[in-house]
């Protein structure tokens, strides 16, 4: 098993805002990691600092045992074609003046790698794997659907055959009815090349499908991780709980549960995050000690760390105002 | 606040008589006649929507629903006539509360605008004026169908932030957008689309922009404040899971035409349009875990190469020779009307097995 370490404890920007503010985890070879947690938690600023995008400020993320930031330029970057990043926006990361196979290629002729045909000839290869017509290579961006240049954005970091692919957002902007070929378009290709995935996203429901290992992000730091299972069946923190119980369900009336906790409030400024728990502020479950205390990350179960002080293997913490109701 | 919607009992607020199944005893509040939108081009006009037809009763909450670029938006800026009038072309019916919209006159749809139909958008910072206060901008909503005075404004727009749920009202009035977060100008759209109780409010996306837990926070401000005040709402979004909790009635477009209207609950359970099947199907919470997503085949046709027959037909799995005739929308039970020849016949999956 080549692990694939990533020791990440506080990371201070600039006007110290704490993006990532101590996380210590590690994401295994072969699995899909998806990432939660709501905007400003802290999710991109870890998936770029994942590919070396970002200096951490504290700390080390550890490659395969190797510390990229430790390595000289030449070899860094030769590292880093094993580690490469999907965003958000296809439009954004495709230049209007480029013609797809251009684009596609440019990641090959940065690292000088064969001849200009061969290079062609892989691009071909590489868009026809991620299910795009020969056709599409000399169109340019504007000709596409943004399904299709999501595709591109994939077949340009196949090309360099990476080993970690970190996909940040890579679904949001496209619509639902074809969410489900690019999501699948992952899954092939990662039986396939034997990625290793870190995706990041907002959308429960997206990241529930397709990961093996959940971490729920709040504020810079993790609040919960486990497998994706226990995660969404069974959270821990309260958090947690409440992240899941605010995705609305398209099911009818008659069928849907109610147990949705509405959280007061939005995400405290990560300038000067809440003492203690920094979830507490919102927290349905607080208690004095949240205030004073930082919750260690412990395992509550195997494989399943959570960061609150009360969260027990059978769950999060009540409700106080359901308690109060119950006594 | 509870996360299920409430067909059969009307709460006191909402006249009597809401329809059950769409056959509404009384005069709808908003009925769109054969809406056809085109856009003028260099090269001639580009049709955007085609024959829309709906009607809204008063209070109903109804989600306007499909993939971007089928419609919705345009549909939902053309009932308040926000489409640039020099290229935009309106034809058809409007009718609300039987004035017709369509060939009122820019100064009578002034008055409607705001007063009687209020929107709210998806972004809600492009929305807002940042260099006057949010006090101003809700106030003046205010003023400019009321003649009241400075002050009376004020206090308006301060009972207006204290109603959709904004702590402090009184210091919020006087900050600026730039100084609230995405959930608290989203509720500032929504205090000033609401400030002169207009009886019916189209939401284009309102919270695409938002978190989840801000989302739930927004959708169930909207839900309970339609609830209360009686105010009907289109709910424009392509997130079934928001309808289904926010809505009674759901009308899914797609590539410009109509293509199902039913009552939400009915269409999760069993749409009768394939599209809308493939939509409810694509979602990923319902396939199994890790399984092979649904999806829907190919793309949207292009407005300028529309197919005859039915739109959907190329991306459909139910095509038989017969599909390329023109569909009209038919009725399948009371309320409940598809634009499927087959859809009489076909049993289609939706959200539920």
């Amino acid at each position: 098993m080549r692990d694939l370490r990533i020791l990440f404890p506080t990371r201070d920007g600039r006007d110290t805002v704490k993006a990532i503010d101590g996380m210590d985890f590690e994401v295994c070879a072969g699995e899909t990691f998806g990432i939660i947690g709501e905007s400003g938690s802290g999710k991109t600023t870890l998936g770029r600092a994942l590919v070396s995008l970002l200096p951490p400020s504290h700390g080390k993320i550890l490659h395969d045992g190797t510390d990229p930031a430790a390595l000289g330029i030449s070899a860094f970057r030769k590292h880093r074609r094993d580690y490469q990043i999907i965003f958000q926006d296809p439009n954004a990361a495709l230049n209007p003046r480029m013609t797809i196979i251009d684009s596609v290629v440019e990641p090959l002729e940065i690292m000088g790698e064969g001849d200009h045909a061969s290079r062609h000839r892989r691009g071909i290869e590489v868009l026809e794997r991620v299910g795009l017509a020969a056709e599409a290579a000399d169109r340019y961006p504007h000709q596409l659907s943004g399904g299709q240049k999501q595709r591109v954005n994939i077949a340009r970091v196949l090309t360099l055959r990476p080993k970690v692919i970190v996909c940040d957002e890579v679904v949001a902007a496209l619509d639902v009815s074809i969410r489900g070929d690019v999501l699948n378009l992952f899954a092939d290709l990662q039986r396939e090349f034997g990625l290793t995935y870190v995706f990041i996203t907002h959308d429960i429901s997206v990241v529930s499908h397709i990961s093996d290992r959940i971490a729920v992000t709040y504020l810079g730091k993790l609040m919960e991780l486990g497998p994706a299972e226990d995660v969404v069946e069974h959270p821990l923190h309260p958090y947690t709980r409440a992240l899941l119980s605010a995705e609305p369900v398209p099911l009818p009336s008659h069928l849907r549960v109610d147990r949705r906790i509405i959280l007061e409030g939005e995400i405290p400024s990560p300038v000067a995050p809440p003492s203690g728990c920094r979830f507490r502020t919102r927290c349905p479950s607080v208690q004095p000690r949240c205030a004073n205390e930082v919750p260690a990350w412990r395992d509550v179960k195997p494989g399943h760390r959570v960061a609150c002080h009360f969260a027990t293997a059978d769950g999060p913490p009540p409700d106080n105002q359901k308690a109060q109701r119950a006594s | 606040m509870t996360g299920v919607i409430d067909i059969s009992a009307p709460t006191s607020a909402r006249v009597a008589g809401m329809p059950d199944a769409g056959v509404s005893p009384q005069p709808p509040l908003l009925e769109v006649r054969d809406l056809s939108l085109s856009f003028a081009t260099a090269r001639g006009a580009l049709p955007i929507t085609r024959n829309v037809n709906f009607t809204i009763a008063p209070g109903e909450r109804v989600g306007l629903v499909g993939e971007s670029g089928c419609g919705k938006t345009v549909t939902g800026l053309s009932l308040l006539r926000l489409l640039p009038p020099q290229s935009a072309r309106i034809q058809g019916d409007i009718l609300f509360n039987g004035t017709n919209l369509a060939t009122l006159s820019p100064r009578r749809m002034r008055a409607v605008r705001g007063r009687e139909i209020a929107m709210i958008f998806q972004e809600p910072m492009s929305a807002l004026d940042p260099v006057f206060t949010v006090g101003d901008q809700i106030s003046e909503a205010y003023r400019i169908h009321f003649p009241v005075s400075r002050a009376e404004g004020r206090e308006r727009a301060i009972a207006a932030l204290r109603e959709v749920g904004i702590p402090a009202p009184e210091r919020r009035c006087d900050e600026y957008p730039h100084q609230l977060s995405g959930g608290m100008r989203q509720r500032v759209m929504i205090a000033m689309a609401l400030i002169c109780k207009p009886k019916l409010l189209v939401a284009d996306e309102p919270t695409t922009a938002l978190d989840v837990t801000v989302q739930a926070q927004i959708t169930d401000l909207l839900r309970s404040l339609s609830e209360r005040t009686g105010t009907a709402l289109i709910f424009i979004t392509h997130d079934l899971g928001v309808v289904a909790e926010t809505c009674t009635r759901m009308i899914t477009m797609y590539a410009g035409e109509v293509v199902e209207d039913a009552p939400v609950d009915d269409v999760l359970t069993r749409p009768r349009h394939p599209y809308t099947s493939g939509l409810l199907r694509s979602l990923p919470g319902l396939s199994k875990r890790r399984g092979v997503l649904t999806s829907i085949p190919g793309r949207v046709p292009s407005p300028n190469a529309m197919p005859a027959g039915c739109r959907f037909r190329s991306r459909c799995t139910h095509v038989v020779a017969g599909c390329e005739q023109s569909q009209p929308m038919i009725e399948i039970e009371s309320g409940r009307t598809a634009r499927c020849w087959r859809a009489p016949e076909l049993v289609l999956p939706g959200a539920v097995n």
